[in-house]
Formats: structure tokens, C-alpha cells, sequence
């Protein structure tokens, strides 16, 4: 930077009285120089105060009060009324329950699948190029397009994957209707969506990690199994880390898949059971289909609680392992 | 870097892969193209075919028969239409906010600029479904719902893009280059103009296709704020596998395949392209 361009007085402050021998186009000069960062993120500050920030907050207001979706703009204050209420629901708690066990189903096996796959990508390969698009393909459907196209592969009486398990000489799966097996279909459309996806971030990662430490490693006798666990893993800890949050974050919403996996009028339900209703899905039924928005505010606020719990253990974690390493 | 050709063979692509490792990874590429072959062959028979055992496996010749169906009876002409406008108004503003935001917090120096910027990465992880209520809400009050500018005007700048356009322009654009401009006397629009934007432009791209991906299967919110009677991509499939029409499986794979192809041909096309971009934006945190 220039010194003329280093700000000699704080910025945002009201601007220095400049000499007065200064021409006024150093003066506009100065000027540009320090408003128009501010005026380069102002969009982006402007969009999220106002759809972003401010429903947030917002949202923790209306759960506050009762609220009909016909008439949302009268709110009746109510306290904490939705919160005790959501506590003695058990449709809230079996949507609790079934997030966590589809998040766990569906986060989990994806990730570790995602990271062998990146090992394997990362070889000298044939047909790099197809592999990593072939990968990338599920990421493009959508997600309707993808449970609409699984439902049918899922489907009790003619899907395909009762066919295939017909001819191994077992017997078909009602998939919709049974809470395990419906929450496993689950899980397999959201594997089959981002596993590719992550396990190019993985290689990504991969790929920038030294030669070197590979070198030291096989000099230290260590074989292919253990320089991935103490060479690869270890050095790609932050991007795991990533994908962890990440992923975490898009099980704790899961919406658009349970709700259109039933194919009926009744997905908002999660099943006529109510076996794979999740914590979006219910959100969306006390709204929209129950016209309580005061309730739906509340589960989504629970969903922000959880998801500040899930970083604050993230964070937690990370210090942990920081600090056992360090003494 | 990944981008570093000189290390991106990296440590294990030294060694060939084996047999063994094809033969995973022929598998994993099948199952990954499997179901949108399918939807394919599906698309391309007649609804009481596919309810046959065993399942159909091959095209047959219903294709146009089903379009025809989706086209005139679903609408998905007009669905199609509506997504592509939202998804483009969507990319352009958020390509175009993000560089101007991404610009600043990589090369500009200005007072709260890091604590700025760790909030942008904190607005990240919040998701859609804490807002949906009062942007409902907002859109009721203005008679917005069913409306496009409804899905629009919330998403005309993301902070995912504009972290990405941070990380971009911090490693592609020499301090030095805005440094000459200034010296010469350049007004920030004109290094803007002159010095950042032909600079930034492959990010812009690698960006304008990603959030052209997610725009266009955006899905929790356009469900809420739009219905049948307007609807973009997703909210009309939606509506096919909820039941809101009375169509065979062959219509609704039919939709899922309209729906689908577009990106699928944008994803084959460029693919080399989104493949760096996804890479680029998460490996640097």
C-alpha cells in the first residue's frame, strides 16, 4: 500500500480536515479509498440483515406467541406455552428421535464411504475424468427428482430392489411402511446424493498434503493402512472436520426427502406412522398443515439450539484434541 | 494447492491403481448413474410397464408420448421457464454481490474487516428453516406468494459465494496489480472494472454454476412460497409425486428426467470446471 493509502485516523470516523493546499481529487481520492469497501459489502450486509438476520430473530419472537397461518400478521402472546408444549409432544420427541437416527444412518456411513473413495481416486487412474463426474452426477438431481426416482426403486410390490433381493432368494421389504427400513431408504437417497461430492473434497485435501511426510513414513516401516491413518488422515483433519459440520447441519434439516418418499398426500406426516417424520418435516406440518406458525417458530428454534450444540461439541472437540496433542 | 500441477499427482497417485481399485470404482460410478439411467428408461415406457415384474431395464418408445404428457397436462413447460428465471436472476446477483463483497474482504483494507468476515462464515451454517416463518410472513403481507420475486429476492446474495470469491480473489489477484492501479491515480471503480473483474472471472463462473445447481433444486422455501398454480421445477415435482395430479410413474419419471437434464447437460459439459469449484471452496478452511 501507498502511504498516502494507509489510514492515518480510524476509519468509518468522520474524514480529517485534509490541508488546504490538497486539490479536491485527492480529497474524493481518500475518500474512495476508504468508503468503498464498505460500499463493496453493503449489498451482501443489506440482503443478510434483511432475510437473513432478521427472520432468525424473528423466528425466536413468533415462537413466543400463537399464531395462525391464516392470519399471520395477529400474534397472541403466549410465553414459553410452544416450548413446554413441544416437551410433552410425542411427535416432537419421535421426529427428535428419527432425525437423529436418519442424520447418524445417513452421515456417517457417507463420510467414511466418501473418504475411501478419495483414497482410491487419488492413485494414478484411467479415466480420472469420468470417475470424478460419474461421482458428481448425483450432486446435479435435485433432491425431488432423486426420492421421486428412489421411491419407485424402493417400492414395496414392484421395485427394483425387491426384485434384486427377490432373485437372492430373500424375501421383499416393505420400505415405506416399516420405521428401520424406511429411515435405511432414507439415508441411502441422501448417501447416493453427497457421497461423491465430499469424496472430491476429500481428494482435494488429499492432494495437497506433502510427499514427504509419505517418504518419512515408509523410511519409519509404516505400510499402506497405517500412512493413511497417521499421515492422510491426521493431515486432512480440517477438511473432514468440514464435511462433518456440514453434514450435520443438512441432517439436522432434512426436509424434502421423507416428504415425498410416501408418493402421497400424506408426506408431510412422515409416513402413516409417522415413521420417518423428521424435526423439518414436523415443522412444516405444524405450520402448514396444522396453521400453528407459533409452533413451527418453536421447533425451529430447537433446530437452531441443537445446531449450536452440535458446533459448540465440534469446537469442544477440537480444543480437546489440540490440547492432548500439545502436552 | 490441488491447483499446483507440480504436486497434483500427489503422494499416492505416484502409484497405479490396481485392479482391485477399478473394480470399486467402476462399481460406485454404476450405482452413482444407475438411477438416472433409470429414470430414463422409465421416462421412455408406458406407466403399466414399469409396474411389471422383473422391471423394465431398457428404453422403450413411450419418450415423446410422456413428454407430451408433462409438457401439456403438468405444465413443466411453464415450470421450467419459472426456474430458469429464478435460477438466473439468483446466479447473476449473487455472482456479482459476492465478487464486489469477496474483492473487499480479500484485498481491501477497512476497519472490522475480520470480525465481518467471520460472521459471513458463521451465516453459513444457519439453515433455511429458521427463516421460512417471517419471510412467509413478509410475502403474505405484500401479496407476494405464488410470485417469483418471492423465491428471488431473498437469495440475491449468498454468503457461501461470497466466502468463495474471498478465497478466489486472495490467491489469484496480486496485491501489487491494485497497488499500480492506485498509483496511477485509478478510482476503485475502475480498478474494479480494469484490474479485478477480468481477474475474477473464472471464479465467477466456477460460482455462477454452483449456485445455478442450487437455486435450481432449491427446494424448502419455493415449496412454501409458490404452489401448483406457479410453480418452479422442484415445486411442480413435488406435486407430481404428492399426487396432485393424477399421472402414471412414467409421467412422474418423465418430470424427474426434465427436471434433471439440464444440470446433468451443464454438469457434462463443464464438468472439469464445477469439479475444481467444489474442491477450491471447501479445502482452504
Amino acid at each position: 500500500m501507498l502511504d498516502e493509502a494507509v489510514p492515518a485516523t480510524p476509519l468509518g470516523g468522520p474524514p480529517p480536515a485534509p490541508p488546504p493546499p490538497r486539490p479536491w481529487r485527492t480529497r474524493l481520492y481518500r475518500w474512495d479509498l476508504k468508503a468503498s469497501p464498505y460500499l463493496y459489502v453493503a449489498p451482501f450486509f443489506a440482503c443478510f440483515l434483511a432475510f437473513g438476520l432478521f427472520p432468525l430473530i424473528y423466528t425466536g419472537w413468533v415462537s413466543l406467541h400463537s399464531v395462525d397461518l391464516q392470519a399471520p400478521d395477529q400474534m397472541q402472546w403466549r410465553g414459553f406455552d410452544n416450548y413446554t408444549r413441544l416437551l410433552h409432544d410425542d411427535l416432537f420427541r419421535n421426529a427428535l428421535r428419527n432425525t437423529l437416527t436418519i442424520g447418524v444412518l445417513s452421515t456417517v456411513p457417507q463420510l467414511l464411504m466418501a473418504l475411501g473413495l478419495a483414497h482410491l481416486l487419488n492413485y494414478r487412474l484411467r479415466g480420472r475424468g469420468f470417475f470424478r463426474i460419474a461421482m458428481l452426477a448425483p450432486y446435479a438431481t435435485s433432491i425431488a427428482a432423486a426420492t421421486l426416482v428412489f421411491s419407485l426403486l424402493f417400492g414395496r410390490d414392484y421395485g427394483m430392489i425387491n426384485w434384486l433381493l427377490g432373485q437372492l432368494g430373500l424375501s421383499p421389504v416393505d420400505w415405506e411402511g416399516g420405521t428401520w427400513s424406511s429411515q435405511i431408504a432414507l439415508s441411502v437417497i441422501v448417501t447416493w446424493r453427497w457421497t461423491g461430492y465430499n469424496a472430491l473434497i476429500y481428494l482435494a485435501a488429499m492432494q495437497a498434503v506433502p510427499h514427504d511426510l509419505y517418504e518419512a513414513a515408509a523410511l519409519d516401516g509404516a505400510n499402506r493402512w497405517q500412512q493413511f491413518r497417521h499421515v492422510t488422515v491426521p493431515s486432512i483433519r480440517p477438511t473432514i472436520l468440514f464435511t462433518v459440520v456440514v453434514s450435520s447441519i443438512g441432517a439436522t434439516q432434512l426436509f424434502g426427502e421423507p416428504l415425498l418418499f410416501g408418493g402421497g398426500a400424506t408426506g408431510h406426516s412422515g409416513g402413516s406412522a409417522h415413521q420417518y417424520q423428521t424435526l423439518g418435516l414436523y415443522l412444516y406440518d405444524q405450520g402448514w398443515y396444522a396453521f400453528h406458525l407459533g409452533r413451527a417458530a418453536a421447533v425451529a428454534w430447537t433446530m437452531l439450539l441443537i445446531l449450536l450444540a452440535i458446533g459448540a461439541l465440534n469446537l469442544a472437540l477440537a480444543r480437546f484434541r489440540r490440547a492432548r496433542n500439545g502436552s | 494447492m490441488a491447483r499446483n500441477p507440480g504436486r497434483r499427482a500427489g503422494a499416492r497417485g505416484l502409484t497405479g491403481a490396481g485392479p482391485l481399485t477399478y473394480a470399486v470404482l467402476i462399481v460406485v460410478a454404476v450405482l452413482s448413474l444407475f438411477p438416472l439411467y433409470w429414470t430414463l428408461v422409465g421416462a421412455s415406457t408406458s406407466g403399466s410397464r414399469i409396474a411389471q415384474t422383473p422391471p423394465p431395464l431398457l428404453p422403450g418408445g413411450s419418450l415423446w408420448h410422456n413428454l407430451d404428457i408433462a409438457w401439456n397436462q403438468v405444465h413443466m413447460g411453464e415450470a421450467l421457464l419459472n426456474s430458469v428465471v429464478v435460477a438466473g436472476c439468483v446466479t447473476a446477483s449473487t455472482v456479482l454481490f459476492a465478487t464486489l463483497a469477496g474483492f473487499a474482504f480479500a484485498k481491501l483494507p477497512f476497519r472490522g474487516r475480520n470480525a465481518l468476515l467471520s460472521l459471513v462464515v458463521a451465516t453459513m451454517t444457519v439453515p433455511a428453516q429458521l427463516s421460512v416463518i417471517p419471510l412467509y410472513q413478509i410475502m403474505a403481507e405484500l401479496h407476494w406468494t405464488d410470485r417469483l420475486q418471492s423465491v428471488i429476492l431473498p437469495n440475491l446474495v449468498a454468503a457461501f459465494g461470497v466466502f468463495f470469491m474471498r478465497q478466489f480473489l486472495s490467491e489469484a489477484l496480486p496485491v501489487e496489480l491494485v497497488e499500480a492501479a492506485r498509483v496511477d491515480g485509478a478510482s476503485s471503480l475502475r480498478i474494479l472494472w480494469s484490474v479485478v473483474l477480468p481477474i475474477a472471472r473464472p471464479g465467477m463462473a466456477v460460482l455462477g454454476m454452483l449456485v445455478f445447481v442450487q437455486s435450481w433444486n432449491d427446494f424448502f422455501w419455493p415449496l412454501i412460497a409458490l404452489s401448483q398454480s406457479n410453480p418452479t421445477v422442484q415445486v411442480a415435482l413435488a406435486g407430481l409425486g404428492g399426487g396432485s395430479y393424477d399421472s402414471d410413474q412414467a409421467v412422474i419419471l418423465t418430470g424427474s428426467l426434465l427436471g434433471t437434464a439440464p444440470l446433468l447437460l451443464v454438469f457434462a459439459l463443464l464438468g472439469r470446471h464445477v469439479v475444481g469449484g467444489i474442491t477450491a471452496g471447501a479445502v482452504k478452511n
